[in-house]
């Protein structure tokens, strides 16, 4: 236990040393949902003056819908770096130690989840330099729905990239997944005013699970409550399924 | 006699049918240096794959130190080392850190891991470079960084992929001495794989050639040179070739003539007297020589005789294929 610790600690720090030593990779990891935010936030500014819509601002919105946008797609992205490993033997070498295989997955996740709350408070901040106002309680709420729902889907993405093992597969995979999941969500889009059928599929969507909680801070404890549990209990499962996903790859190697 | 490997009828295809071991047999004795030789293709790399835990074999059983290698690889993975083909180590960390994360991955103690790095640091040469990035390596220091980083807990038993492939020759001879002396003062059993004839002589106390998936020949390098017996003769031909082989029959003394492309090996008692009768048999068929040399018997010679074609060839084919 106390080893399967130290292991998990020690691949963490390599793979944050290694992102902290490629500067332009965490520019631009910062710099898109920047974009996102600031693009979306002038496209739809007066979507708020929809009937029905409710809230005054239409950033102060559309940040928490941003966060776990950014989130999913940094997570989603998360298997290139797996890939890169494979191809260069670097994950070969600690198969063959006796390194737990749960942490080189949760490392993979721990350093996904830092990377997510990085990313998650400049977004906020921009936010808030643009005028948007949150109570602390909104701000740990929606860096905590990004890091699990981020955690999840860094789990999915390093799974897939082990049972891959090709950069076409993930790159399609991730195009399939990441924007329709946004869209079929509350993120961009009052969840009253959406189609019905949109409402409905939303409601089994983790994404929708992220941003409407987010979203409930003070307002509807139980909501952040329940989603929160079950986007837990995705991570854990996807992470599960992740560790076992090594089984695959060392068949097929 | 201890193996610290045995290896029993590994069989491995893998999908879309590509068969990578059709039965591959081998023991290797405690503290040696035992060589796979074979070309591109033939089945090395998928074995070691096996022995090293990366992979399970469709049929066939293996142990390493003594541990069943499909049973208990968890146990396995505590005694080896490995140097796989691609380089393995990370380019966007210092060598030492390299170095002391495997001391994390596998358990050992804080102190010693410190300690260890340095001492293989220094042993290998790169502790100028100990705490630079190692994409800003040569190729060579690279190499020497995979195995320093194979040997952080003081494996018994080092699996060493094709060590030297792409090192010039001043880096490949600091490699060998150094795979000697880990066999020699250490006691470490060592397993190397090779597409080189020159490394495999000089290194492996004993070795085993595979071609396709198979065994075709195993024994110390003078017992499977010695199996020769005489010169190697090479004749290289132009024009038409028909006929050559015919040609070689003829004369008294020389034996297992082979036709590899436009170059026909056989084998004399005495190369440099049967070379003269061998010209004139060739010339008298009408086949023109561009040259012809003798030489005393080489792996590559093993090797064309167990496989059926020169081992430049079988890299070929193997390459093209």
């Amino acid at each position: 236990m106390k080893l399967a610790l130290r292991q998990t600690l020690a691949l963490t720090k390599r793979q944050l040393l290694a992102l902290w030593r490629q500067p332009w990779f965490v520019a631009i990891t910062l710099v898109q949902p920047i974009i996102w935010l600031l693009l979306f936030g002038a496209m739809f500014k007066r979507v708020v003056e929809i009937p029905g819509f409710q809230g005054g601002s239409y950033i102060e919105f559309l940040t928490p819908g941003i966060v776990i946008m950014s989130a999913l797609f940094s997570a989603g992205w998360h298997g290139m770096g797996l890939i890169n490993m494979l191809e260069r033997g670097i994950m070969d070498r600690f198969i063959v130690t006796p390194v737990w295989r749960g942490a080189l997955i949760a490392s993979g996740l721990l350093q996904s989840i830092v990377v997510i709350m990085i990313q998650s408070l400049v977004i906020i901040g921009l936010a808030f330099a643009v005028g948007a106002r949150f109570s602390a309680s909104s701000v740990l709420l929606q860096l905590a729905l990004a890091g699990l729902l981020g955690g999840a889907v860094t789990a999915l993405s390093d799974g897939l990239a082990l049972v891959a093992r090709q950069e076409e597969t993930l790159i399609g995979a991730v195009q399939f997944v990441v924007l329709p999941a946004t869209f079929l969500s509350s993120g961009l889009m009052a969840a009253n005013l959406l189609p019905g059928w949109i409402q409905e599929v939303a409601r089994f969507n983790p994404v929708n699970w992220a941003v409407a909680a987010s979203r409930a801070a003070g307002s509807d404890w139980a909501l952040v409550g329940t989603r929160a549990a079950l986007l837990g209990g995705l991570m854990l499962a996807c992470a599960v399924l992740a560790t076992r996903a090594f089984r695959v790859y060392q068949r097929a190697v | 006699m201890n193996s610290a490997i045995e290896a029993i009828d590994l069989v491995k295809t893998y999908p879309k049918g590509v068969r990578a071991l059709a039965g591959v047999t081998f023991s290797v004795e405690e503290g040696t240096i035992f060589g796979l030789l074979g070309p591109n293709g033939a089945g090395k790399s998928t074995t070691v794959k096996i022995l090293t835990t990366l992979t399970l074999p469709d049929e066939g059983r293996a142990t390493v130190a003594g541990l069943a290698v499909i049973r208990e690889p968890e146990a396995v993975r505590r005694v080896i080392g490995v140097v796989g083909q691609k380089p393995g180590v990370d380019p966007e960390a210092t060598g030492r850190e390299n170095l002391l994360l495997q001391g994390d991955l596998y358990g050992m103690p804080r102190s010693d891991t410190r300690a260890r790095a340095d001492e293989l640091l220094r042993r290998f040469g790169l502790e100028d470079a100990a705490d630079r990035l190692v994409r800003t390596y040569s190729g060579g220091m690279q190499r020497k960084l995979d195995v320093a980083a194979g040997l952080m807990h003081r494996p018994r038993v080092l699996f060493l992929d094709e060590p030297t492939t792409g090192l010039d020759p001043e880096a490949r001879a600091e490699m060998w001495s150094e795979i000697e002396r880990l066999a020699h003062e250490e006691g470490v059993t060592v397993l190397l794989t090779t597409h080189y004839l020159d490394e495999a002589d000089r290194l492996a106390a004993r070795l085993a050639i595979v071609d396709r998936g198979r065994v075709v020949a195993a024994g110390t390098p003078d017992e499977l040179k010695s199996e020769l017996l005489g010169d190697a003769l090479v004749v290289e031909l132009d024009g038409t070739i028909d006929g050559a082989l015919a040609a070689l029959a003829q004369v008294p003394g020389v034996r297992e003539p082979v036709l590899d492309g436009r170059v026909l090996r056989a084998r004399a008692n005495e190369g440099a007297r049967a070379v003269p009768a061998v010209l004139a048999a060739l010339e008298s068929a009408g086949v023109p020589v561009v040259a012809a040399t003798v030489a005393r018997p080489s792996l590559d010679d093993v090797y064309l005789r167990y496989a059926g074609r020169s081992f430049a060839t079988a890299d070929r084919e193997e390459v093209n294929a």
